[in-house]
């Protein structure tokens, strides 16, 4: 496939690889935010390929494994109400809210629907008038824009039978909260590519400035990510702080202007809580007073629920890269994907999930390097 | 953090008040909304995420990655860095198609 099957080229991976090598003098630990990102890494054994001083630690990348608790709650409420049809992206109907999940609520005979795009859930409201539908609108800024378009598209055709469960989440906030915090350990970013692509990256540079911390914004194939590790591991080695952009043929400076207009004619700014990690401020996106008719929350009565983690789950060091899935007692024993303790191991994004799912060629090496 | 898909815009129309168009991915075809990308046209590549086009791919921005890569290549030809014979890429396309229904960040 073009633009696909170039940046996986096993030739230059290997030269890209070796340049890699030859320019570290000493230890690195990178964070990759985006969970795509993680997946890429573990199924193409990146992390294998590179000099053992270079690390990469896992970040909260995974819209689906910080969506709080009590949204998933409020979700299986709505879902579980007559009269209700509830949508939502494919990743969300496995994850765990508190003792059962959107499946349970659709074997019990509500009506809960996977939908490839927003706009489908808008579509379904157009055509099933006497019902209520209800779109389960999670993400980070890279799903915003589709999210606020079907809101926008609800109200621009006047209906009254859509609704959107909102959590959105930005990266900006949680990489000041990572690296904000005394245990970090993160020297430099590799940021997600299609977030930028969204936003582009005008809000970088004063965050590398402030925590003297390189930014690459980098993509997702096997040379998109290599090229990120060799900017990032460039500038360290340099002693240089500044943010680059390897994957120019996606990411501009400023990012997606009409995207960012229309996000922000229906989202505000606001303040939200990370599963797994707690409040962030100003880090997630709410409905816009004018859009409230819109709001699942506002529209029925879920705003009271409240929510308990599992004691067990160690999702949220995972998310902030403190801790690697092997190192948590329960995985692959009592939490797998078909039994899933935290959501990080349902998400087709989620760390935990890449670990179980390429633990036969990485894991056992990856205990003997540590 | 998401994944999107690159893919190439065969058709533009309008539903429902939107400009919608017809993308292929390697031969699976899918609508995508259009409406973050007005300048589009049939013929370029997009990055679809969720049923939305976010991004024009750079077709020059891809070009020139890829010559300082080989470029790169060439140069550690001539200083004589052992190079083996090239292998296959690491994947093969047609499980892109499972990316397309995830939702990433």
């Amino acid at each position: 496939m073009k633009y696909v099957t170039e940046f996986r080229d096993a030739q230059l991976v290997k030269q890209t690889v070796e340049k890699i090598r030859a320019s570290v003098t000493q230890p690195w630990a990178l964070m990759e935010i985006c969970g795509g990102q993680t997946h890429a890494i573990r199924r193409y054994g990146i992390d294998e390929m590179l000099p053992k001083e270079i690390e990469l630690v896992h970040g909260p990348g995974c819209p689906v494994c910080v969506t709080p608790l009590e949204q998933i709650d409020k979700a299986l409420a709505l879902a579980s109400l007559p009269d209700v049809i509830f949508t939502s992206y494919g990743d969300m109907l496995r994850v765990p809210g508190s003792g059962r999940d959107l499946f349970t609520v659709r074997a019990e005979g509500g009506d809960v629907r996977v939908v490839y795009s927003p706009l489908d859930a808008v579509t379904l409201a157009q055509s099933n008038p006497d019902k209520q539908v209800i779109f389960f609108g999670i993400g980070f800024e890279t799903t915003a824009p589709a999210n606020a378009m079907a809101v926008f598209q609800a109200a621009r055709l006047g209906l009254k039978n859509f609704s959107l469960l909102g959590s959105h989440v930005r990266v900006p906030p949680a990489m000041h909260a990572i690296l904000g915090s005394e245990h970090s350990r993160v020297q430099g970013f590799l940021a997600a590519g299609h977030v930028c692509a969204v936003m582009g990256y005008w809000e970088y540079p004063p965050i590398a400035e402030q925590y003297q911390t390189p930014i690459v914004v980098t993509g997702f194939e096997p040379l998109d990510l290599l090229q990120g590790v060799q900017a990032a591991v460039g500038m360290l080695e340099a002693g240089e702080v500044g943010v680059e952009n390897a994957y120019a043929r996606v990411v501009t400076f400023e990012g997606n202007k009409e995207a960012q207009k229309l996000i922000n004619t229906v989202f505000e700014v606001c303040d939200r809580k990370w599963r797994g990690i707690g409040n962030i401020p100003l880090s997630g996106w709410g409905i816009r007073p004018e859009y409230a008719q819109y709001d699942a929350e506002k529209r029925f009565d879920v705003a009271g629920i409240q929510s308990e983690e599992s004691p067990v789950c160690i999702a949220g060091q995972i998310l902030q890269g403190l801790k690697k899935p092997h190192e948590c007692p329960a995985f692959g024993t009592l939490c797998t994907p078909q039994h899933p303790l935290g959501a990080t191991m349902v998400s087709s994004e989620g760390t935990c999930a890449a670990y179980y799912q390429y633990r036969d060629v990485s894991v056992a090496s990856e205990v003997q390097r540590d | 953090m998401c994944l999107g898909v690159p893919g190439k815009l065969t058709e533009i129309y309008e539903a429902n008040g939107l400009r919608m168009g017809k993308v292929d991915f390697g031969g699976v075809f899918r609508e995508a909304c259009l409406e973050y990308l007005p300048e589009v046209k049939a013929g370029d590549y997009v990055i679809i995420h969720v049923g939305f086009a976010i991004s024009q791919l750079s077709e020059k921005e891809a070009a020139e990655t890829l010559a300082v890569l080989l470029e790169i290549s060439d140069i550690d030809a001539e200083l004589g860095v052992a190079h083996e014979a090239a292998v296959s890429p690491l994947s093969t396309s047609g499980e892109e198609g499972s990316g397309v229904r995830g939702i990433q960040t």
